[in-house]
């Protein structure tokens, strides 16, 4: 054993103390939580069409990738799209319809070809694969490619018998579809449910005795029952929590910020200030926009800073404050300017530049950090129904990328002005976002990526 | 005023906004009229019912339903959820002093049949103590619970008070799981003192008997309506029915992440730092020569114990990383790990922070846990930032943390069932390391000084908390350093 001591030294970026020498001994992957997989994991679903599978597929994935699991979904159906350029009707999916089941099994193979590239070449650590894999068969093939390939397996089961739910269904997303496009809306129906039928004949649900091997998530009903097995590791064990979590019950979520702060008049950041003047104006308009949306049973959430409560405080209903909704920590660079981080610590400022969403302020956070710290309110979110959140700039762009599916590159600089509600509203395969500005003027601080590059900057500065 | 699910008051708007006031201790904003205080503003915790919550669990003899009933306890006032447990075993024992046979438990045994369902209707008569009177969130109604029978009494109680129900079934037939079980912990019973081994297991085994007749499953059909959780097998599989909110939730991710299989976890401090010596607080320096030498002998010491598949965990704090460094095996960094944030008091002596923040450094020692330095944490905020530190603890098995000094407080007092009170004042020595090994319903804990001295970093409270009191009172209990 080597009684030499290593030395460390503190990646700028990052903040990250790593040995001096590379060494193999760290087994950071770049963030603040250890993501625990080793194996590449594919979630594959089950179930008759019109369950849900490509909603849990999407919304799974939106999830994994923001908490930082690069995930992908591979949508059977669409490779089927591509191959069959023209849907006709059910008849392709009749069980003795040979040719059509030769090409099926074409698209499942060549998606799951596609998986293999995902892990191998493309970094990736988990895929969802969406289909119906109702039939035993179908799933053998997945689990012995899974094997060859050193991938763990995770089986998501949604089983639904309720005909609301399914007409529901249907009208949120099948109508719409690429195969019912010159479809009046009465056939679609028709067609697809003769469609579900093709599928039934042929369905054998995972089995409780017969499966007992494998590691599953069965969803009964939209979520009143779960059957859990086998969670293997520490991945399952967080999409099985968070499967349990989310519902299809509408409702809106409403975003925004606190009034403007005294710090935002002289554009300084971070701080504990109190709403300025036009600030106390927007939580007395945020109030009557608030009354007049009418909304049953509204939860309003804060941070634990002075300036989301005071906006709160004009609702004149209960909020409740959350430690985890407070502005990112900006260290030493607590209450400077932007001239005043330029003229003190120019690295820092370029650094940030440079990559914004991993940049950590020195004794502060960075970006991906507070991904980490809101991730209980999100969950918490997704529990909720009509919740109103008053937080800051960087919380509510951390937020709107888990509710928008935006990428770690364009987080950082999402639009989130002062005075300007959000209005989030699941539809569909995503959210409509409805954006409503209350009129009150409020400095702009919203500071873009800057066109010339770091390394110039450094030298003009230097 | 009560803010949680299924509850929004609404109160007149205001003509301007309430004033604000920082609470000097928590350093919370709260409204207030003429600077004081108004109601009290709801803190997100974690436990967002109005309503309290009864678990009641439900199984065979010797099915882990005391194990989950003290654990699930320990979790939930460690995340700051006020619970406690009501073992009916515990009021039967009171109740009949000497426990002669299983004869006791026999399904025709009126007299016997008498007393326990006595034990019940007291055990829920203190349960309805606790929740409705005592402040309590939740409750933990620990007994076999086999009948539909006694099951609905339970919900019609938890009706009539306006408590919710929560049911936990552990299912199990695996004949060796139940043998590990009598032999953990029904042997050591107070009911079988007087017994041999085979005695014991024997009269066991014949109680067993005794409810299997009436055991009456939740039934996926019959029990629709009911919340539940039941688990097969020790967690090979669950069924999870109508999860009614935030708590339950909670409660369902913990026991899904809890195991048994036998593993030991090892808490330490980083090696003595620079910093250390000087007696300063926080900060991010380096290992002193003697900390150096500390992280050798951690070394030693963990290869000595020939741990299998041991996993490392460190904070990102320079510290802890370079200790490490010294043990030459892969470990994995947590910014959750880091030290408790001291603010404005970040690289300060205690003497200095007496001298600049007198004020801060009295309400400190009065109230430690809750106390929450400026622009920094207090041990509360810490717990809530450690909580995913402690699931992941729960789904792993032989695990070494490097920390720090309050955070390893408190982890240390999750495993030991240590109070708020008590948590921020337990000793956690440098180069010291402590072993935890699950043993029955508890921790083993053993102390291993890897001998290398090291400066005290513990300040104890002082007598005089007052803020009032002189820099001397304030200061006697600092430790020396140089």
């Amino acid at each position: 054993m080597s009684h030499k001591q290593t030395k460390l030294t503190q990646n700028p970026l990052q903040k990250i103390w790593v040995p001096w020498m590379s060494s193999k001994l760290s087994r950071r992957r770049g963030s603040s939580v250890p993501q625990f997989t080793n194996s590449p994991t594919m979630i594959v679903m089950v179930g008759l069409p019109a369950r849900g599978k490509t909603y849990i597929s999407k919304k799974l994935t939106r999830y994994l990738n923001w908490i930082g699991v690069p995930t992908k979904v591979f949508n059977v159906g669409q490779y089927r799209r591509d191959a069959v350029r023209t849907y006709k009707n059910f008849e392709f999916f009749r069980p003795d319809n040979e040719e059509a089941m030769k090409i099926r099994k074409a698209c499942a193979r060549s998606a799951l070809s596609d998986v293999g590239t995902y892990f191998m070449l493309e970094h990736g650590q988990a895929a969802v694969f969406d289909a119906t894999n109702t039939t035993r068969e179908r799933r053998e093939i997945i689990l012995s490619y899974a094997k060859d390939n050193g991938y763990k397996v995770f089986f998501i089961e949604s089983i639904c018998d309720d005909p609301e739910i399914i007409a529901e269904n249907i009208k949120q997303v099948k109508l719409s579809s690429p195969d019912y496009i010159d479809c009046d809306k009465e056939e679609a129906v028709a067609d697809f449910l003769k469609r579900i039928e093709c599928y039934k004949v042929t369905y054998v649900p995972l089995d409780d005795d017969k499966d007992s091997h494998l590691s599953y998530i069965k969803i009964f009903n939209v979520g009143s029952r779960y059957l859990v097995n086998r969670v293997q590791d520490h991945i399952q064990s967080r999409i099985v929590y968070y499967l349990m979590n989310i519902h299809v019950t509408p409702r809106t979520i409403y975003l925004c910020r606190h009034g403007e702060s005294e710090l935002n008049l002289v554009g300084r950041i971070g701080g504990d200030s109190g709403l300025s003047p036009r600030g106390s104006q927007f939580a007395g308009a945020l109030g009557k926009y608030i009354k007049s949306q009418s909304i049953p049973d509204l939860k309003v959430w804060t941070s634990h800073m002075k300036r989301t409560i005071q906006t709160a405080e004009a609702l004149g209903v209960a909020y409740e404050q959350w430690k985890a909704l407070n502005e990112i920590d900006a260290g030493v660079c607590e209450d400077l300017t932007y001239e005043e981080i330029q003229a003190n610590y120019p690295e820092e400022f370029a650094l940030r530049d440079q990559d914004k969403y991993r940049y950590r302020y020195p004794k502060g956070e960075s970006y991906e950090d507070l991904v980490q710290r809101l991730e209980p309110v999100i969950m918490e979110l997704e529990r909720q129904e009509n919740v109103l959140v008053v937080c800051h700039q960087a919380v509510m762009r951390c937020l709107l990328a888990y509710f928008l599916d935006k990428s770690a590159e364009e987080l950082p600089y999402l639009k989130c002005p002062l005075h300007t509600v959000l209005k989030l509203t699941p539809v569909a395969y995503g959210c409509k976002v409805e954006s409503v500005s209350l009129n009150i003027e409020a400095v702009n601080t919203h500071r873009d990526r800057p066109a010339v590059s770091a390394c110039d900057r450094v030298a003009e500065s230097s | 005023m009560n803010s949680g699910e299924g509850c929004s008051e609404e109160i007149p708007l205001p003509s301007s906004p309430r004033e604000l006031t920082q609470n000097p201790l928590k350093k919370i904003w709260i409204p207030c009229k003429n600077g004081l205080p108004e109601k009290h503003i709801f803190q997100r915790k974690v436990c967002m019912t109005n309503c309290p919550t009864l678990i009641v669990t439900v199984g065979l003899p010797a099915r882990g339903k005391t194990y989950i009933s003290k654990k699930l306890t320990r979790y939930l006032n460690w995340i700051g959820v006020p619970t406690k447990e009501f073992n009916v075993g515990q009021y039967r024992r009171e109740c009949v002093k000497i426990y002669k046979s299983f004869e006791f438990f026999s399904p025709d045994n009126e007299e016997g049949l008498k007393i326990r369902k006595q034990c019940a209707s007291a055990a829920l008569n203190d349960v309805r103590q606790y929740l409705t009177d005592e402040g309590g969130q939740v409750a933990v109604f620990d007994a076999t619970n086999t009948t539909r029978e006694r099951r609905d009494t339970i919900t019609r109680f938890a009706e009539q008070n306006g408590f919710k129900v929560f049911f936990v079934e552990s299912v199990c037939e695996d004949p060796a799981v139940i043998n590990e079980n009598i032999v953990q912990v029904k042997l050591g019973s107070p009911d079988y003192t007087h017994c041999n081994t085979d005695e014991a297991v024997e009269d066991f085994m014949k109680r067993i008997k005794c409810y299997e007749n009436s055991y009456q499953t939740l039934d996926e059909v019959l029990d629709r309506d009911l919340s539940y959780i039941k688990i097969i097998d020790v967690g090979r599989r669950y069924l999870v029915n109508r999860v009614q909110d935030h708590i339950q939730s909670r409660i369902v991710y913990y026991l899904m992440n809890i195991h048994i299989t036998p593993r030991s976890i090892y808490l330490c401090r980083h090696g003595e730092s620079d910093m250390n010596v000087k007696g300063r607080i926080g900060g991010d320096s380096g290992l002193s020569l003697r900390g150096k030498d500390f992280a050798r002998r951690l070394g030693q010491f963990i290869q000595k114990q020939d741990i299998s598949d041991l996993k490392v965990w460190t904070s990102q704090m320079k510290r802890t990383i370079q200790t490490a460094e010294g043990l030459n095996v892969p470990y994995e960094q947590w910014k959750a790990l880091n030290e408790i944030d001291a603010g404005v008091c970040e690289e300060m002596m205690y003497e200095e922070i007496q001298d600049h923040h007198p004020l801060e450094f009295a309400l400190r020692d009065q109230d430690k846990y809750r106390y929450r330095y400026p622009k920094g944490e207090s041990y509360e905020d810490l717990v809530q930032r450690l909580e995913p530190v402690i699931m992941e603890l729960e789904r792993q098995e032989n695990v070494l943390v490097i920390c720090h000094q309050a955070v390893m407080r408190c982890l240390l007092a999750y495993f030991l069932d240590k109070s708020a009170e008590e948590l921020p004042y337990l000793k956690c020595p440098l180069h010291t390391v402590l072993k935890l090994t699950p043993v029955a319903y508890g921790c083993k804990v053993e102390s291993i000084f890897l001998n290398v001295d090291a400066v005290n970093t513990h300040r104890d409270r002082p007598e005089n908390v007052e803020v009032s009191r002189m820099a001397e009172e304030a200061l006697y209990t600092v430790p020396a350093h140089q």
